[in-house]
């Protein structure tokens, strides 16, 4: 984490501080103007949720250094401000309060649970900062200041259900969600894209994340016999269902497949033998095989060491989140809010090591490739690729070209 | 069929769970009246332990049954001759002081192992049981609870350190007063409650993961679980444990994981109102 406190930003203190009382305050807001452009990032890199935001940590870091090495924007320097919240919703909060008031930043990079973003989203819309949320989520955010470059259900889950039922050749499912609006709204949909493929929901458990002890619910399992078990679970507590379903020797009987495995790096912290065959679909995978994510990795893996994080749909996001930003700033020739809101919304896009990000004006979603993969020996072997899915399910409740002051999360009603 | 037997063997390992996480606290407070609030961090320390053994190659079940008890009963007893040496009949001051200590060790294991989820595989794999498949580790779980509850009883019942360590408990000052150092039989006792929590932490680490904060989960499951069996050290933990992991476990099977925690918390509080002094307080008054 950077330290905000330097030698380097005191003596800059010092000097504007001088400068202002020489000159009048007049002077500090041409200083301020001429300086670098500040960014900030609000990722979790301590607390239960530090799997998911360090590696968006390193991501975001990396592409700012690599954009001012490149001669910044507008020739003018990035510069980042990395909070931790901490897992802590209320430091998301104080933070993004923080960014848009006494750093005035001109864009923010942030959260990761659905219940962060909608804490500082408010904060953010309020404070005419622009946000960036990059993480794979339930769908159903509508507001003109705020971009969602991650996957949601309608681009993945629909692919990953008929997948998993072909694949498995069943058609009866359990699933286990976590207990808060991204598992409740993500089990909907894994119902509603089951009963379109002729299939049917044998029961829907949910968790609260700091639930471990999965042993009754195993149990529960066997007795429905369900032909394959969906996993909506989230965090590090809910790791030890993978592992004590394959202590049960469940693993062997009942195939998996899950929305949320290895976006937390599960497959890295648990044993083959506990995860191989699980499926999976992202928008992105570190394994997809394409000259510009080996590029990536080189440099990442350069960057951060060998044994840095691995690279995830959140983190990989956050980097096309940040591109499209620079993309519509260059655009713009201007970092003012709604100039690059703007220039966002002629349909930008930008091609990255996870494939074509497109924005689409109407729900600032993004239209993305989606990879269905199995996980194989702490990695995934990418399966199949389907290429520019559209955010769909925002889509049939959203539409910011008609009502652009629209500021809401809709839970989408889906029909079931 | 089937069915039934799984259930009741899931009862009885949520029961053999639950006695495991609470035996340790158990231990230091009906023996000592102290409530050690950084009783979720030894077991976390136990995890911990497991953890970095079987890294260097140790063998788990050496690492579960042998260094981690070891290493959380030398840490309990620096613990004790630190700080809770000094409080010993001043409850809320024991209760602050662990607490703050708990908050120490939590920060301090944050710092050192990162503050993320580690954890070993679960050895022995699955066994069969008609159509159904469980968990052979939490079989041997079972019975590994029900030899330590067992050692327990026999060491307190059978033996003269078990002796001097009831008569300490029974009457201190007349103890005292026949040659008994109690200050040592409160220092090994300590020792032993920490080193019981070591072990439930190392047992329970290949189930749920280990990770720094992991005690607070516990530690209010153990203090309901000791506060409602009573101060019998062995009779409390069982039959507070029977009762509420069984309860916590068929309101899990019949509706969802948070039902059985409501469930749980609930019995707790009747039960409390009902007999303020816990299951040994009214029944089992002379059990051990």
């Amino acid at each position: 984490m950077d330290t905000k406190l330097d030698r380097r930003s005191i003596l800059k203190a010092a000097v504007a501080g001088t400068a202002a009382a020489a000159v009048g305050p007049w002077f500090i807001r041409d200083l301020h103007a001429a300086d670098d452009i500040k960014i900030a990032g609000i990722h979790d890199a301590s607390g239960g949720l530090d799997i998911y935001g360090r590696p968006m940590i390193d991501v975001l870091t990396l592409a700012v250094e690599e954009a001012n090495a490149a001669g910044g924007l507008l020739g003018r320097q990035l510069k980042l401000i990395n909070y931790d919240p901490q897992s802590n919703i209320q430091y998301y909060t104080q933070y993004a309060t923080e960014a848009a008031t006494k750093e005035k930043v001109a864009v923010v990079h942030a959260g990761i649970t659905s219940a962060s973003r909608e804490a500082i989203r408010p904060v953010l819309k309020r404070f005419n900062t622009l946000y960036f949320y990059n993480t794979q989520y339930e769908g159903g955010v509508c507001d003109r200041n705020c971009f969602c470059t991650g996957s949601t259900p309608a681009q993945t889950v629909q692919k990953l259900v008929p997948f998993a039922m072909k694949k498995f050749n069943g058609k009866k499912i359990y699933v286990l969600a976590a207990d808060y609006n991204y598992g409740q709204i993500t089990s909907k949909w894994v119902k509603k894209f089951t009963q379109d493929n002729g299939g049917s929901i044998v029961q829907t458990d949910f968790f609260p994340l700091d639930v471990t002890d999965f042993g009754p619910t195993i149990k529960k399992i066997q007795a429905a016999k369900p032909d394959i078990v969906m996993s909506v679970l989230v965090g590090g507590a809910h790791i030890s269902f993978y592992r004590q379903w394959a202590a049960a020797g469940m693993k062997k009987q009942i195939p998996m497949a899950s929305t949320t495995f290895g976006v937390g790096n599960e497959h890295v912290v648990t044993n083959p033998e506990e995860h191989d065959g699980i499926v999976a679909a992202y928008a992105y995978f570190q394994e997809v095989k394409s000259p510009a994510n080996a590029d990536y990795i080189k440099r990442y893996q350069q960057r951060f060491g060998e044994k840095a994080a691995p690279l995830t749909e959140l983190a990989m996001m956050t980097n096309h989140g940040f591109n499209l930003w620079a993309a519509a700033v260059k655009k713009a020739g201007s970092v003012d809010r709604m100039k690059v809101i703007e220039a966002l919304e002629t349909n930008l896009s930008y091609t990255g090591p996870g494939g074509k990000s497109t924005i689409d004006s109407a729900t600032h979603h993004t239209i993305l490739d989606v990879y269905i993969a199995e996980a194989q020996n702490k990695q995934f072997k990418v399966l199949e690729r389907f290429s520019q899915q559209k955010p769909a399910d925002t889509a049939a409740v959203c539409d910011l070209k008609k009502n652009p002051n629209e500021n809401q999360q809709y839970v989408i009603d889906v029909k079931v | 069929m089937d069915l039934v037997a799984i259930i009741i063997l899931q009862v009885i390992a949520a029961v053999a769970s639950l006695a495991l996480i609470s035996v340790g606290l158990a231990v230091i407070f009906g023996m000592m009246r102290v409530i050690n609030l950084a009783h979720g961090e030894f077991i976390m320390l136990g995890g911990y332990a497991v953890i970095y053994a079987t890294r260097w190659g140790v063998n788990l079940w050496v690492a579960m049954l042998v260094i981690a008890p070891l290493f959380v009963g030398v840490v309990g007893v620096v613990v004790e001759r630190t700080v809770i040496r000094f409080l010993y009949g001043r409850m809320i001051d024991t209760m602050l002081a662990t607490w703050g200590l708990s908050l120490l060790i939590i920060g301090a294991a944050t710092m050192i192992f990162g503050n993320t989820t580690t954890g070993v595989s679960a050895p022995l794999g699955g066994v069969t049981i008609g159509q159904y498949q469980t968990s052979l580790y939490e079989l041997v779980l079972v019975l590994i609870v029900a030899a330590v509850l067992g050692g327990l009883m026999a060491l307190l019942k059978l033996t003269k350190v078990g002796l001097i360590a009831r008569a300490t408990m029974q009457n201190p000052a007349m103890a005292a007063s026949l040659g008994i150092s109690t200050n040592t039989v409160y220092m090994v006792t300590f020792g032993a409650g920490a080193a019981l929590s070591g072990l439930a932490g190392a047992l329970i680490s290949p189930l749920s993961g280990v990770l720094p904060t992991m005690g607070v989960a516990y530690v209010a499951k153990a203090f309901i679980t000791v506060i409602s069996g009573g101060s019998a050290i062995i009779a409390g933990t069982l039959s507070a444990s029977t009762l509420l992991g069984s309860l916590n476990t068929l309101a899990t099977f019949v509706a969802t994981p948070v039902v059985g925690e409501i469930t749980l918390l609930f019995a707790a509080i009747v039960l409390l109102r009902i007999l303020p002094q816990g299951i040994t307080g009214r029944f089992f008054r002379r059990a051990l």
